[in-house]
């Protein structure tokens, strides 16, 4: 998370050697073009997620890199040396799979011990290596369990310990939380940045789970058809997306078309159907551009106009109560629905508003983006 | 009664009438004597004395007609030879259909579903005609013999051996060891060799410890598929090996129609019949034990 390692930035640092670059990467299946010219930088010790929609070539760029597919065009390397077409037993890099692939007929013990016996390790080495992953997954005195005996948090563990055991390079990890409750799924999440910060190992993650993402992530890319559309530390994914895909994959967005009516030191003037806005961003005067405010960075008032550069007249149509939160749907004069989100700071008595009221909307113009593509 | 009660009673009735009725009409008969009558045992149940007659029927059973098998070589070793004819059809067959099994599980779906066919396909044809189909191959003047020559190559003779039997066997119960080793490989999660290979395994490696270990129960299923006809099988060694292989398939025939001891032909049954409940118990509790244990899964 940003707040806890704001000094970990190697990807600014240019003297930093990436652990894992991807040169121009292109891969098809037959007419199908998976994942198309992708350029990309991991460096030791960084969370780094993939997120996408399925389909959207994240899980080939992953198997590209464990060696299950070969690139069509482009270069792999892993500290500088190109991984070719390795297969992938003979690269230092491990994956958990997205349904754990756990070997059924072994135990936790014999599943955690099968990359280590691939290593030549002595038997009495490899029971101490077992031993100690398991208690750092906390499966102390499982480990004689078959994978069908475990419930599935057991098993992610398993799979966990399994990958990490003969101390890969690289983990690779596939949707890792994808199987198990939302509960379950948090717990795990802050259980496995823990981990990877004390390891000090370097995790790349493929999710199409924007939370995710943004909890677990040093930097997420954001791909689209086979591309990346954009790399950067969540907040940046967040605060400053690079397009309209990227701000509506990445959480809830209102986007207002328009012309740019002036644009100066970093402050846009937009003219729309919905009246003129203002936001930071960068534009050219007279060109099509996209306001994009976040709902939770839209205040709602009832009553007079407020006073405010950007303001909006408009009537609630629906709201849908989370507890910490309450979205509302709110349709302005001209039509558009506008998603504006309130923290419910007070019990019941912060819900003043009801469908059918007349509202105002305003946002700060340091609140919003102005996006060109 | 539940609903589904008259259809659950269905297998009952039907394993009544054809399994354990003539169950129980070969064991008597293997209990009974030879006798110069029509048919040709005694005793016979005498309803019409009652009790007595029941009481006296039970009496003249015994267990003489075995005590006479364990004395004669002939049938020890058609025993042993029918069991050993088995077991070598058996080993061949895992040798040849797992390899195909293998192959066609790695097929794209289009594929596999073409090749699946085509081994089933035989089916399609009598299997009467099928084992004539390998006299004209292998008799002295057959389809073999005239490729040997053409190639230069020295005249076989191998109709009215063992090795023809086995032949014939192979061929005949290829499927029946495919099928199921197919079905255990195409359901198998292809992430776990994967997963194998990840950590390290060459495919070599991933192939015998997780494909084929996971892949045992199938095998062992078409083995007692293969197994067990085999021992019992009558047409392929009686058209394809001659007076030479001596199988209990053609001892019970031979007991039942051209000597008419139909105890003698009724015990060989059911030693044999006996014998084979073995593996297949076995297997059951094979089964039974590795299903307990996905039963305990959360």
């Amino acid at each position: 998370m940003g707040g806890v390692r704001t000094s970990f930035a190697p990807w600014e640092d240019p003297g930093a050697t990436p652990l894992v670059r991807y040169a121009g990467v292109s891969k098809g299946f037959g007419s199908v073009s998976a994942v198309s010219d992708v350029s990309l930088d991991i460096y030791p010790g960084e969370f780094f997620a993939l997120l996408g929609p399925s389909g959207c070539g994240k899980t080939t760029l992953m198997r590209m890199l464990a060696g299950f597919e070969t690139p069509d065009a482009g270069r792999i390397t892993l500290d500088g040396r190109d991984l070719g077409e390795a297969p992938p037993h003979q690269r230092p890099i491990h994956m958990m799979f997205q349904a754990y692939a756990l070997f059924p007929h072994l135990t936790v013990a014999q599943n955690v011990a099968f990359g280590l016996h691939r290593q030549g390790l002595a038997k009495a080495v490899i029971a101490d290596r077992v031993a100690e992953m398991l208690a750092l997954v906390k499966l102390d005195g499982l480990g004689g369990r078959k994978p069908d005996q475990l419930s599935g948090g057991q098993r992610q563990r398993v799979a966990l310990a399994r990958a990490l055991a003969p101390q890969p390079r690289l983990l690779l990890l596939d949707e890792p939380l994808a199987a198990l409750d939302r509960k379950l799924r948090e717990e795990t999440q802050f259980e496995l940045m823990d981990l990877q910060q004390r390891l000090g190992m370097t995790f790349m993650i493929v999710t199409h789970d924007q939370d995710e993402a943004m909890v677990l992530a040093d930097r997420i890319a954001v791909m689209n058809q086979g591309r990346i559309v954009q790399i950067g530390r969540p907040a940046d994914i967040y605060e400053a997306p690079a397009d309209r895909y990227v701000a509506g994959f990445v959480g809830d967005i209102n986007l207002f078309e328009g012309r740019v009516e002036s644009a100066k030191r970093g402050r846009v003037r937009l003219g729309s159907a919905e009246g003129a806005f203002e936001a930071e961003g960068v534009a050219d005067p007279g060109a099509q551009a996209w306001i994009a405010v976040r709902p939770e960075k839209i205040q709602i008032h009832t009553g007079r106009a407020p006073r405010a550069v950007n303001r909006l007249e408009g009537r609630i149509l629906d709201y849908g109560y989370l507890g910490d939160w309450t979205t509302y749907l709110i349709e302005t004069t001209s039509g558009q629905i506008v998603r504006a989100a309130r923290a419910n700071a007070t019990r019941a008595s912060d819900r003043p508003l009801d469908c059918g009221d007349a509202v105002w909307l305003t946002f700060p113009p340091e609140g919003a983006v102005v996006l060109t593509r | 009664m539940k609903r589904g009660g008259l259809a659950a009673l269905a297998p009952f009735l039907w394993l009544t009438l054809f399994v354990a009725i003539p169950f129980l009409l070969v064991a008597k008969l293997s209990l009974s004597d030879t006798a110069l009558a029509m048919p040709p045992y005694a005793p016979r149940l005498d309803w019409s004395a009652g009790w007595a007659g029941i009481r006296r029927f039970l009496a003249a059973l015994d267990f003489e007609t075995y005590a006479r098998l364990t004395g004669d070589r002939l049938y020890i070793d058609a025993y042993l030879s029918s069991l050993r004819l088995a077991a070598i059809g058996s080993g061949l067959l895992l040798l040849i259909g797992y390899p195909m099994a293998y192959g066609i599980s790695r097929c794209p779906p289009a594929v596999r579903n073409a090749l699946v066919m085509a081994v089933i396909l035989p089916f399609w044809t009598s299997f009467l005609i099928r084992i004539y189909a390998w006299i004209a191959i292998l008799k002295p003047a057959g389809l073999l013999n005239a490729a040997l020559a053409m190639l230069g190559l020295p005249e076989q003779h191998i109709l009215n051996t063992e090795a023809a039997v086995i032949l014939g066997l192979v061929y005949a119960y290829l499927p029946f060891m495919v099928l199921p080793i197919y079905a255990v490989l195409a359901r198998q999660d292809e992430s776990l060799v994967e997963a194998a290979q990840d950590l390290g395994a060459t495919p070599t490696r991933a192939f015998w410890q997780v494909t084929f270990p996971l892949s045992v129960p199938g095998a062992a299923a078409g083995a007692l598929l293969c197994f067990i006809p085999m021992a019992g099988e009558f047409v392929i060694p009686d058209l394809l090996g001659g007076s030479e292989t001596l199988m209990l398939g053609r001892v019970i025939w031979t007991e039942f129609f051209a000597n008419r001891d139909w105890p003698a032909a009724s015990a060989v049954a059911m030693v044999l019949l006996v014998s084979l409940t073995l593996p297949i118990l076995l297997f059951e509790r094979m089964q039974a034990r590795s299903s307990k244990q996905d039963g305990a899964a959360g």
